[in-house]
């Protein structure tokens, strides 16, 4: 049953011509079968309880933008402090090689989606031929019939990717509200290393629905630094999806800031499938005025003494709505786990709203867990020290909503990008000063 | 400078301060003793504007304004400065950044012109000399993982820099090591004035030998019960704080 939403999206997927060999013909079919089928998560989905798919499923994206070519983007909007080439821009979804900037750097490919379905697309099948059974993954199913672009990004075996890799994803102002797709992905070889950003922006105002879907592979020993910004315009909706696999003593290093958007969704799937992997994860979401955030982390542990270790926080002021599940399975095997996960959570008004669940499932032996969720308010005593130094109460509870954020990012060593992630989460925080000590009404 | 006016102050339903007087001149060191829970740290709170406590009866005026009119944040950029009792631990704000945000917020209240960095290390690396701090704890957190002593050392340090007109020392002393209290003497009596005054909280005489104090008043059960000069603080420290109540109870029959 395919509602308001779903049916110009689909009726354009049934229509478009498709690249790559069959087998890629019969994915796509495959997911838009299963999408006619379930439609978009309704009331009772577990996994979309807090993050109500009602309103969206009756308003109306065009399916892509067929200027995304030639639109026209600030410059200003692809710049991130600290970082430099080689960067790669979409816009609503399509590859810019005009705003983009590729030196070739020995050891890693850095390419497109639409550029290997042409040249080389059986190369692609372990990353689209996905099956999604779960009817929760209606936008993966969706962005597998419709993304037509991307990243695509491989580092060769033991080859240590020096600069700082940019992603931007822009959405651009068009007459009318758009669905874009992004299909992105990383395979990092055995061994190598890479550090990548991925940023996600926009022209202010636009109401755009971004359905972002990254998939990761680290081989044996690889190491993928990743680093996740997320300051869209706050009118902006965007679903993202971050699906990492690690094969043995591979090491995922993430950090994800969400500081944008008007409603958005992150699911973050990570395995650990090999002996020894790891992942360490640091992030936080602040929210104001009617912003909407949804972030869920599941991380699975498959193999032998994998490690996680994560610290989320969690800011919502005024109107907004906060909500972070963060799931741990040790899978039956996965014996010597290590699983780590704190999630803080600050709640700035009495209309604002937090919701925390974390999860922990184990089946294995001598498995090492901590799990932790908290929702506190702003410390008075902590308050009144910088008021009675002189700063105004607005400021006073800037300074320390900022501070409760920065575990998320103060590791990063790139001192220029930290600086910048500061000021942008600053800037983000909606308590400025005011002179008359009221803070500023919700807008 | 400061007067204070039969003042009733209420904490969770609790009567603490009971008819408080006191007044301060521009220029003059106060002491305050008295037993614990007497009121001192409650009289300091209320001073530099603290929620949560209940003026009932009396009144503050400071260079003739109603203090209890103002927000804490405009009594500091008045000239008001509390050195905690017990300062706060506030993780993941830098010191030095906190210090130039607070002093430039209280510049540009009194429409004084901000301090750009290089100003605000000239005058932090002056102040910083008097108090022998070491500029290792500025690059940290504020007050996180310092000592007791170094807290203290802060909060002196915080008053070089922010220069107040009327500064409350709530037992600066306690926790310091004899060095540390004659570097905090020192950073206070460096900075006596004539336009400047000082309410010393303290329970040791010892201090008052470093800083030495033109009045020296028992706070008691809310009130002041008794003033004088620096040779109060001896008796005190020679027949404690019964001696009062008896000698009160002596010129009462
Ligand atoms: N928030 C509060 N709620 C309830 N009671 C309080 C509160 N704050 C202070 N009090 C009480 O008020 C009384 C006075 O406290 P205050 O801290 O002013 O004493 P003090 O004279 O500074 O003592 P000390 O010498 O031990 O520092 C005490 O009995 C204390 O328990
Ligand atoms: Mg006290």
């Amino acid at each position: 049953m395919a509602t308001g939403f779903l049916e110009p999206l689909l009726a354009a997927a049934s229509s478009s011509a498709v690249a790559g060999g069959d087998w890629l013909a019969g994915v796509r079919e495959r997911a838009l079968r299963q999408l006619e089928r379930d439609g978009l998560p309704g009331p009772r989905s577990e996994a979309w309880k807090y993050s109500s798919l009602r309103a969206l499923g009756q308003r109306r994206f065009e399916p892509g933008d067929a200027a995304a070519a030639t639109r026209n983007v600030d410059a200003g909007l692809l710049e991130l402090a600290g970082v430099d080439a080689p960067r790669l821009v979409f816009v609503n979804g399509s590859f810019r090689a005009d705003l983009s900037r590729l030196p070739s750097l020995p050891g890693v490919q850095l390419r497109t989606l639409s550029q290997e379905l042409q040249e080389d697309p059986d190369r692609l099948r372990g990353f689209l031929d996905r099956p999604h059974a779960d009817a929760a993954d209606a936008f993966a199913r969706l962005n597998t019939v419709l993304a037509a672009d991307g990243p695509v990004i491989r580092v060769a075996a033991g080859s240590v990717v020096e600069p700082l890799v940019h992603l931007v994803n822009v959405g651009a102002s068009a007459s009318v509200d758009l669905a874009w797709q992004l299909r992105g992905i990383v395979e990092v070889g055995e061994g190598a290393s890479l550090r990548l950003v991925e940023h996600h922006v926009g022209e202010a105002g636009h109401e755009h629905l971004g359905n972002s879907f990254s998939q990761i592979v680290l081989r044996a020993g690889a190491r993928l630094d990743l680093l996740q910004v997320q300051d869209s315009p706050e009118s902006a909706n965007l679903v993202r999806r971050t699906e990492a696999s690690l094969e043995s003593d591979a090491h995922l290093e993430l950090r994800s800031i969400e500081a944008g958007a008007r409603w958005m969704r992150h699911d973050l799937a990570v395995e650990l499938s090999g002996d020894r992997s790891r992942f360490v994860s640091r992030g936080v979401f602040a929210l104001h005025g009617r912003q909407h955030a949804d972030t869920r982390l599941d991380v699975r542990h498959t193999a032998r003494d994998t490690s996680c270790d994560i610290v989320w926080r969690g800011v919502a002021d005024q109107r907004s709505r906060g909500i972070f599940h963060g799931a741990i399975v040790v899978a039956a095997g996965a014996d010597g786990a290590d699983a780590q996960l704190s999630n803080k959570n600050l709640l700035l008004s009495d209309q604002a709203e937090i919701n925390t669940q974390p999860v922990l499932e184990i089946h294995a032996d001598e498995v090492k867990a901590a799990h932790g969720a908290t929702v506190g308010q702003l410390d008075e005593r902590a308050l009144f020290y910088l008021r009675s130094r002189g700063l105004s109460r607005a400021e006073a509870r800037s300074l320390l909503t900022l501070a409760f954020c920065r575990v998320a990012f103060d590791s990063i060593t790139n001192a220029a990008l930290r600086e910048h992630i500061d000021a942008m989460m600053l800037e983000r925080l909606p308590i400025r000063e005011d002179e008359t000590g009221q803070e500023p009404a919700s807008p | 400078m400061l007067k204070i006016e039969n003042l009733h102050v209420r904490i969770a339903g609790k009567d603490i301060l009971r008819g408080l007087s006191l007044e301060v001149k521009a220029g003059e060191v106060h002491a305050i003793m008295g037993p614990n829970g007497a009121g001192k740290s409650t009289l300091g709170n209320v001073l530099a504007g603290r929620e949560g406590y209940e003026v009932i009866e009396g009144s503050i005026h400071y260079e003739g304004r109603d203090l209890l009119e103002l927000e804490p944040e405009e009594r500091a950029a008045a000239g008001v400065f509390l050195a905690f009792q017990y300062p706060v631990e506030i993780p993941g704000v830098n010191n030095t950044y906190f210090l130039r945000a607070a002093l430039n917020a209280q510049r540009r209240r009194r429409g004084e012109s901000e301090l750009d960095s290089m100003q605000f290390l000239k005058r932090v690396r002056e102040k910083l000399a008097v108090l022998h701090l070491k500029d290792e704890l500025l690059h940290r957190a504020v007050n996180e993982g310092f000592s007791g002593g170094e807290k203290k050392r802060n909060e002196i340090f915080q008053m070089a820099l922010l220069e107040p007109k009327l500064a409350i020392l709530d037992e600066t002393d306690s926790g310091l090591d004899i060095d540390a209290l004659k570097m905090v003497a020192d950073g206070v009596n460096a900075m006596r004035d004539p336009a400047r005054a000082f309410i010393v909280i303290t329970h040791y005489q010892r201090l008052l030998e470093y800083i030495v104090p033109d009045y020296v008043h028992v706070l008691a059960d809310g009130r002041i019960v008794e003033s004088g000069d620096k040779s109060l603080a001896l008796k005190l420290e020679e027949h404690g704080y019964s001696w009062i109540a008896e000698r009160k109870l002596a010129g009462a029959a």
